[in-house]
């Protein structure tokens, strides 16, 4: 069974390479695992309720927050309480995390995302602009605010590089949160005894997780012969009651994480796009116009998503830059996931060994 | 409605290209169909070794040309002449490494055997140890993941109609030429090519002319960027290494050791035993490997005919319809048997004998 969870959207802006500026996701690890703050004075990105959640855990710990910028208009967030509210607790955590962090008076900034970072060594400020609904920058006002840290995301992403491991199929699904492993009603993938669940197999969040898990894991007792088919049924019909609920939730969530090509087609020309091999988003349009039309081709072109990370920070926005040449995410694909995953030093691969316990099989050349 | 042409190419891989780019400076008009996007197969993830010390004897007279050639395309393909080293630690291997490299010689490959003092005054991070060694100085790599690009922008200047994302759903051959049926519709021409390497034993079948190809999965892997560790490519007596150390730091390690993996879902897994392998004997010859992380493996498909020599010429028993594949070390030779192909069909004689496939049709009859 997989369960990797969701890997975080990251969409290249000019600046975003300077030392302060911190993912999300990572900003809340540091804060609830250390309580460490990214930065005194703080711009928190992104859409949805984990740039929220984060504003919170800055506040709570004793920072400060000098702006919240989400892409979303008020509009998307409007359209969303409904779902939310369906879940017991749903509407109470975004409410009430807004409510803190107003009385507080941290300024909103809704339907605004992030134009350039400055600074020379650090983050010294933030420029926000308002966007369209499809995060398009509009030309209207910006302002420019100081900060000496941006945590930025745009949203998360079912982590399937697992299943592209292991062959099974899947498809491009924005409403789960972009690529997804291809699942039956019982978790099953296509490849037998392959199950997914949680935020891997669609990103419906931690309402939902458990429910995805416990079909899974019945589907599996199933498929081995350890439940009888009643049974089988009588429990999953249990767990997919309260999945349902957490579902319109999740689905109601991701609505305001969904990926946006719009929000990457506009950066210039020198900015960063794969911050590994430092491949700026010029060299990737003039391969895009040379010609390349898959990811990978775009990959092979530019080096883009060939080091440490193995493209999970760029792949996103190199598709993005694909989608806004005109190309379908189906065609666009993604980048081939390539074993280990994580560099791994090679002597944990190698171990220790004798030269004569190296199995020579067959000689290549003759 | 039929798009006519002089030769349709169906295979954008180096044989493909290379065969079309002959055709099209030969007068005819060309159109080239590919699957996915050129070069995405074994043309464009192989570890771009191009040293006659790991050539069969039989292909070094086309391997000599085939180098020429990568060397002329320079940093378009980002070619490298830095030498190659081959390595024996026992004094089997070193038999055998005297008896193979002195055939390579006589078949023309400028290739000298030295001293072990010799050997590690060029490469000083190898393994102490050494039994004997062999060097080639005209040798060198080229980076594979260019040959699309590189490909893309010679087709297009020569006029080839260069159709990606066009799979050959069926090559259909008559008495006055071959139909080649697209998703786009049909297209015709006096002559077609089945260029698709690892591919081309599924078309063939569905041509009614099957060809005895059998399917090699090898392996290469990556590590991230180093300080320098060695300046040439580095081989191993057995056939079984190849090391060589990019311009930017990444070490690639080959050797051709098997995975598994199947062409038609383009689905090529790495095998634990063969990539521990291949890594305790990069290793072995280079101990300083040790401290790298390893950020990638991947695999490409190969094909091979039962006796290791190419298949190349008139698909048996048909005037209209040929066949350029399995080219073992088929990177370094593929510009220049392409080319020889396009000589064939051009009417010309090649200046160096083709391979005709008959001879193992005919066998296999019997």
């Amino acid at each position: 069974m997989l369960a990797p969870g969701a890997i975080e959207r990251f969409y290249p802006r000019p600046g975003w390479t300077l030392p302060g500026v911190v993912g999300l996701g990572a900003a809340a690890l540091m804060l609830k695992a250390g309580g460490v703050l990214p930065g005194r004075h703080v711009a928190v990105v992104g859409p949805g309720a984990l740039a929220v959640s984060v504003a919170k855990l800055i506040v709570d710990a004793g920072g400060e927050v000098v702006a919240i910028c989400d892409p979303n208009p008020l509009r998307a967030w409007a359209e969303a309480l409904p779902a939310m509210a369906r879940h017991p607790g749903g509407l109470a955590h975004g409410g009430a995390w807004l409510a803190g962090l107003a009385l507080k008076g941290v300024p909103m900034y809704r339907g605004w995302d992030v134009r350039a970072i400055h600074g020379e060594r650090d983050v010294d400020g933030v420029t926000l602009g308002r966007v369209d609904g499809q995060w398009r920058p509009l030309p209207k006002g910006e302002r420019t605010i100081a900060a000496d840290a941006v945590c930025i995301g745009y949203g998360l992403a079912p982590a399937t590089d697992l299943y592209q491991l292991l062959g099974a199929a899947r498809r491009y699904e924005p409403a789960f949160g972009g690529w997804a492993p291809v699942l039956d009603r019982g978790q099953r993938s296509d490849v037998p005894g392959l199950y997914g669940a949680g935020d891997s197999a669609g990103v419906l969040g931690a309402a939902a997780a458990p429910g995805t898990g416990r079909i899974a894991a019945l589907s599996a007792a199933l498929d081995l012969g350890r439940l009888d088919a009643a049974t089988y049924e009588r429990k999953t019909d249990a767990a997919r009651h309260r999945l349902a609920r957490a579902t319109s939730f999740g689905f109601a969530v991701t609505r305001l994480i969904q990926p946006h090509a719009a929000a990457v087609g506009w950066v210039p020309d020198h900015t960063i796009v794969c911050r590994c091999e430092d491949i700026h988003a010029d060299e990737l349009r003039a391969a895009i116009a040379a010609g390349a039309q898959e990811i990978n081709a775009l990959k092979a072109a530019t080096r883009c998503g060939m080091g440490p990370c193995g493209g999970r920070v760029c792949a996103e926005a190199a598709a993005a830059l694909l989608e806004c040449a005109g190309f379908s995410r189906e065609r666009i694909g993604q980048f081939t996931a390539r074993a280990p995953l994580r560099p791994l030093p090679l002597s944990a691969l190698t171990g220790s060994f004798d030269y004569g316990d190296i199995p020579f099989p067959q000689t290549a050349d003759t | 409605m039929t798009t006519s042409f002089d030769a349709i190419v169906v295979g954008g891989g180096v044989m493909g290209a290379a065969a079309a780019l002959q055709l099209a400076e030969g007068g005819m008009r060309v159109a080239l169909c590919e699957a996915r996007q050129l070069a995405m197969g074994a043309s464009g993830v192989n570890a771009g070794t191009l040293s006659m010390q790991t050539k069969r004897v039989p292909l070094i007279p086309y391997a000599l040309r085939g180098y020429e050639l990568w060397k002329r395309a320079g940093d378009a393909v980002g070619f490298k002449e830095t030498g190659s080293l081959t390595l024996a630690y026992t004094q089997g291997e070193a038999e055998g490494l005297v008896q193979r490299m002195t055939a390579r010689r006589n078949a023309g490959a400028p290739i000298e055997l030295i001293s072990v003092t010799a050997a590690r005054a060029l490469e000083p991070g190898l393994r102490e140890g050494l039994v004997a060694a062999s060097y080639c100085a005209a040798d060198g790599y080229a980076n594979s993941s260019l040959t699309g690009v590189y490909y893309r922008g010679r087709l297009r200047a020569a006029g080839v109609d260069v159709r990606e994302l066009t799979p050959a759903c069926a090559m259909v051959p008559d008495d006055t030429g071959v139909t080649v049926n697209t998703p786009a519709g049909p297209l015709r021409a006096a002559r077609a090519l089945l260029a698709t390497g690892a591919w081309a034993k599924t078309m063939s079948e569905q041509i009614g002319a099957p060809l005895p190809i059998r399917l090699r999965v090898n392996t290469v892997s990556v590590t991230e960027r180093m300080p320098t560790l060695i300046k040439t490519v580095v081989a191993h007596a057995s056939g079984l290494l190849t090391l060589k150390q990019a311009v930017n730091g990444t070490v690639l390690i080959g050797g051709a050791w098997q995975g598994r993996g199947s062409p038609d879902t383009w689905q090529g897994d790495i095998v634990p035993e063969t990539l521990i392998a291949n890594l305790r004997l990069a290793q072995y010859v280079l101990p300083r490997l040790a401290e790298a992380r390893v950020l990638r493996c991947w695999t490409g498909f190969e094909a091979q005919t039962p006796d290791s020599v190419p298949l190349a010429g008139p698909m048996p028993g048909m005037s209209n319809l040929f066949v350029l594949c399995c080219v073992r070390s088929g990177y370094t030779i593929g510009p220049y048997i392409g080319r020889l192909m396009g000589d064939l069909m051009l009417g010309r004689e090649p200046e160096m004998p083709l391979f005709d496939p008959a001879r193992l049709v005919k066998a296999t009859e019997k």
